[in-house]
């Protein structure tokens, strides 16, 4: 098996993202909250500081490395709960039809109308900022596309021979739905996952930029953002790290998106055989 | 192999009364008429024990929808489907269903599409039985390995995924998957047409046996008259929705009585002879708007008015047992001797 | 002309280049086709039957190439023949008609403008002119109303309809060869017989040459006056149509002929045990070495595992590639 670009350098880049959230104790030079003093205050990126440090003298490296924890959290729950939710409102939605099917259609064509960002901001407005909140927020608010994708496979699936052997094999519903219609289309529903998980990493940094987010002074990528745009010309580094870190791992997510399409993609796993 | 003798009227195993499925199409919205699809229209069958039913008759004809009904995959609009004594309802009550599934069971056409392609063999055949109250472990092994020696596969091919097999050991999976649960029925849905053809003669073979060694009865749906004259005790021929002729093997193949059975048996082409082909004329009809009086009227040869007149002629059945549904049939027949000894006397 | 005959194939071979490979998807493939004349190519999946009427088409596309071998229409080289020239012999003088035609015709244009183009792009006609031609290509197919069908679409047909439209326009610029690849597998036999009658009535009285592929042998004997069987890429027997079902030669075509339930034996013979090829269809990438037959051959000796047999010239005509031929 061939592997391919995409896959590798997006795999990577994510593991890497992953690795230095797990390991920042230990990689961090600094605390990234208390181990401020105003007299290192906006150094640039040196030897000492290797990306240099805040307006409080904080380890810019530091935090960029505890901030992938909040990030990679947001990312990675928030998009579960959307993948659970769209998988099970647009698998049970295709298999039944009729008034069901009729009711999720209405309900994600809402979420569809309005953006999805917006909506969150509202949910946050209830909640009040926090790491739950955001969770909860992000988490509701993107299983449309999950939902249209489950939907449509389980339409052209239930007509499969083996979905049909199954019922008349005396199969109940539900396990017909969890055993012979989910895992053939789990395949593009990790794809478009995936690609979630890369948006919600976005929303996260949107939404504490917007000072919704993770509260300071526990850093997260965005409230990073957030906090360095009066410094953006006196002290670009304090954006630029946070923000390439951001760039990376959502560039790595996309990548390995397209790269796991590719391999889960049954025509071209047909031809490879 | 020997002819089975004719059985003495020993208890039926499926009765099918009076069945009809309409589906009802579109329109509405814009005040049309919302139309009706009478895709069977009054089907009476019956199956005993031991017996295989050949179930003929063109795509349309309402075959395929006459087996998902006695599957309970769909609900009559009218009539009784009797299996085992027990009516099929659809209810889908879970109890109904499984009691359903123990009795009835369905070979597929398409060996490919039949299989899920991320289950194993094993756990493709260990599952049914979960689901029908097979606990044990032991029990459950057995039942699986002594299948697979019945369908002519190896215990160790087990835990292979159906991208393994080759078309013809994956319709002997799609057969011991319907077969896991002991069923008294067996509806085989053109179970070899999606085949090699160098493979049929295989699973027309395997077919048999089982239906011998586990006291099966089968319900053979195929367009291959070849193989369903091989195989059936009796033939049924559907045209439109509605069974045209019925009978036994020998009177349907020998002496067809229906104009419609003597056409798809003239169409086989004849290997031995650079023939032309008999021709009937036309398409089948829409079925959404069928002709008056008998459905096969405007591609029949022998129609005159009578036969385009309302009612439509009744299935008359003979003391024989062959039943036909055509107001000229006997006129028709003494031409076709007619015909044939003047052709042998030539 | 006498003496070149419309179509020759010598020893065509098609690669198929699986990544990290080629493999012949079909060898040694030779036959001849002359003017008016019908032939049949019989075998199953994967054989090598519909590739090669590609390749005569010259519409082979990656992964598949031909790999070695000529193709000569009316005495010349297709191969050497320049793009455009292939283009010119496609859809005047080869046509093709394929088992599914809702995938062969445009879904989005009516299936008179189809045949109209063929006038307009082949024979330099005029719109106008071309239109009333379609309406009569359609008329010589007998589909009914063909003034009114020429503005139906596709979908709006039935499958024997469909088949029809295809063989007007396969026709329509009186090409000298039809390529029928399955043209009735997917149609009832009440259809498959009208459409088989149609294409032979049509073909006859045109003198237009059919090269037609299935996998039902029975089919093809009775359509065709030669047929050519063909088992994972070689061509194993081939034979006047009435002799290879009578008394085929090949173990291969033996059994196809055996191993089918034909109308009317069990009245004559009872219920007899069909006799069955053992094993499988072999995949193109694992054809077994010497005679590709020899592991489910009964006859199979050492040399069917070692070496492939040559063909052997039949006295009756035709010939077969079997070491131990009847």
């Amino acid at each position: 098996m061939k592997l391919r670009a995409n896959l590798v350098i997006g795999g990577s880049l994510f593991a890497l993202a992953i690795i230095v959230g797990l390991l920042a104790p230990w990689l961090a030079h600094t605390d990234p909250v208390m181990d401020a003093n105003l007299m290192n205050a906006e150094e640039p990126p040196s030897w000492t500081w290797w990306f240099g440090t805040d307006g409080q003298g904080r380890d810019i490296y530091s935090r960029v490395l505890y901030g992938a924890r909040v990030s990679l959290t947001v990312g990675i729950v928030s998009q579960l709960i959307n993948s659970v939710i769209g998988v099970a409102l647009g698998l049970s939605a295709g298999y039944f039809g009729g008034w069901w099917d009729d009711v999720v259609n209405a309900l994600t064509n809402l979420m569809l109308a309005i953006p999805s960002l917006i909506f969150a901001l509202a949910i946050m407005a209830v909640l009040g900022p926090g790491l739950t909140s955001l969770l909860i927020a992000l988490g509701l608010t993107n299983w449309s596309f999950t939902c249209r994708l489950a939907r449509a496979s389980a339409l052209s699936l239930r007509n499969q021979g083996y979905v049909q052997a199954a019922t008349v094999l005396g199969y109940g519903d539900l396990r017909i739905m969890v055993t012979q219609l989910l895992p053939n289309m789990l395949g593009p529903i990790v794809v478009i996952g995936t690609l979630g998980m890369g948006s919600a990493v976005l929303s996260e940094a949107a939404l504490s930029f917007l000072g919704l987010g993770v509260r300071p002074p526990f850093p997260s990528w965005g409230s990073m953002l957030s906090e360095a745009r009066d410094q953006i010309t006196t002290a670009p580094w304090l954006s630029l790290f946070p923000g390439l870190a951001i760039f990376l791992t959502v560039l790595g997510l996309n990548l390995l998106g397209d790269g796991l399409r590719d391999i889960l993609d049954p025509h071209s796993r047909s031809r490879r055989t | 192999m020997h002819e089975p003798q004719p059985r003495p009227d020993d208890d039926l195993i499926l009765r099918v009364e009076d069945l009809a499925v309409h589906f009802p199409l579109g329109g509405g919205l814009f005040g049309r008429e919302r139309r009706l699809l009478r895709a069977v229209d009054g089907v009476d069958l019956s199956l005993r024990r031991g017996e295989c039913l050949g179930l003929v008759g063109e795509s349309g004809s309402g075959k395929s929808t006459v087996a998902l009904s006695i599957l309970g995959l769909l609900k009559p609009t009218r009539g009784h489907i009797v299996v085992d004594g027990r009516e099929v309802v659809t209810n889908s009550r879970s109890a109904d269903r499984k009691a359903l599934a123990r009795t009835v069971q369905i070979v597929f056409q398409d060996p490919y599409a039949s299989l899920n392609p991320r289950q194993t063999v094993r756990r493709t055949l260990e599952d049914p039985l979960r689901v029908h109250g097979v606990t044990a472990k032991s029990e459950i092994e057995d039942r699986v390995a002594t299948m697979l020696k019945h369908v002519g596969l190896r215990p160790e091919q087990a835990d292979r995924f159906p991208h393994e097999f080759s078309g013809g050991q994956r319709q002997r999976i799609g057969i011991a998957r319907a077969l896991i649960l002991n069923p008294r029925i067996v509806i085989c849905d053109e179970p070899v047409s999606a085949l090699d053809v160098s493979i049929r003669a295989q699973i027309i073979n395997l077919l048999l046996e089982l239906k011998d060694t586990l006291g099966l009865s089968y319900i053979m749906i195929s367009h291959d008259l070849g193989v369903v004259e091989h195989m059936s005790d009796r033939v049924a021929v559907m045209y439109l929705g509605r069974i045209v002729e019925n009978g036994d093997w020998r009177e349907i193949f020998e002496r067809p009585a229906h104009p419609y059975t003597q056409a798809l048996i003239a169409a086989i082409p004849d290997p031995l002879r650079h023939a032309p082909l008999a021709t009937t004329g036309g398409d089948l009809p829409n079925p959404l708007n069928p002709p008056n009086g008998c459905a096969f009227s405007p591609r029949c040869r022998y129609a005159e008015a009578v036969c385009r007149s309302e009612p439509g002629p009744v299935l008359e059945t003979r003391p024989d047992g062959h039943a036909v549904r055509c107001w000229r049939s006997e006129e028709i027949a003494g031409r076709r001797a007619l015909a044939s000894t003047e052709s042998g006397s030539l | 002309m006498t003496g070149v005959p419309l179509i020759e194939v010598e020893n065509l071979r098609i690669d198929l280049d699986d990544g990290s490979r080629r493999v012949a998807a079909a060898e040694g493939v030779s036959f001849r086709i002359s003017r008016g004349e019908t032939f049949g190519l019989v075998g199953e999946s994967g054989c090598g039957k519909s590739i090669t009427a590609l390749a005569l088409i010259g519409l082979l596309r990656s992964p598949l190439s031909i790999g070695g071998g000529v193709i000569r229409f009316e005495g010349r080289e297709i191969q050497r023949l320049s793009a455009a020239g292939q283009r010119e012999l496609r859809g005047n003088r080869i046509a093709m008609i394929f088992q599914e035609p809702m995938t062969a015709l445009n879904p989005v244009s009516p299936v008179g403008r189809q045949i109209a183009e063929m006038f307009v792009l082949h024979k330099g006609k005029s719109w106008r002119e071309a239109n009333q031609l379609a309406v009569e290509s359609l008329a010589s197919v007998r589909v009914p109303a063909p003034e009114r069908r020429v503005n139906d679409y596709p979908h709006q047909l039935s499958g024997g309809m469909r088949q029809r439209v295809m063989i007007a326009i396969a026709l329509a610029c009186g090409p000298d060869l039809l390529i029928a690849d399955e043209p009735t597998t997917a149609l009832d036999v009440t259809v498959q017989a009208e459409i088989i009658e149609l294409m032979r009535n049509l073909c006859a009285e045109r003198g237009t040459a059919i090269l037609m592929i299935s996998h039902d042998l029975g089919l093809v004997a009775n359509v065709c006056r030669r047929v050519a069987v063909m088992y994972a890429g070689r061509i194993v027997e081939e034979r006047g149509s009435a002799d290879i079902f009578r008394a085929p030669s090949h173990p291969y075509t033996q059994g196809l002929v055996d191993s089918l339930p034909r109308l009317g034996s069990r009245a004559a013979l009872g219920r007899v045990r069909l006799k069955e090829i053992a094993g499988v269809v072999p995949a193109i990438t694992g054809f077994p070495d010497g005679c590709r037959f020899n592991p489910r051959c009964a006859q199979a000796t050492d040399i069917c595992r070692t070496a492939a047999p040559e063909t052997d010239l039949l006295e009756a005509g035709g010939f077969v590639r079997c070491h131990h031929h009847a």
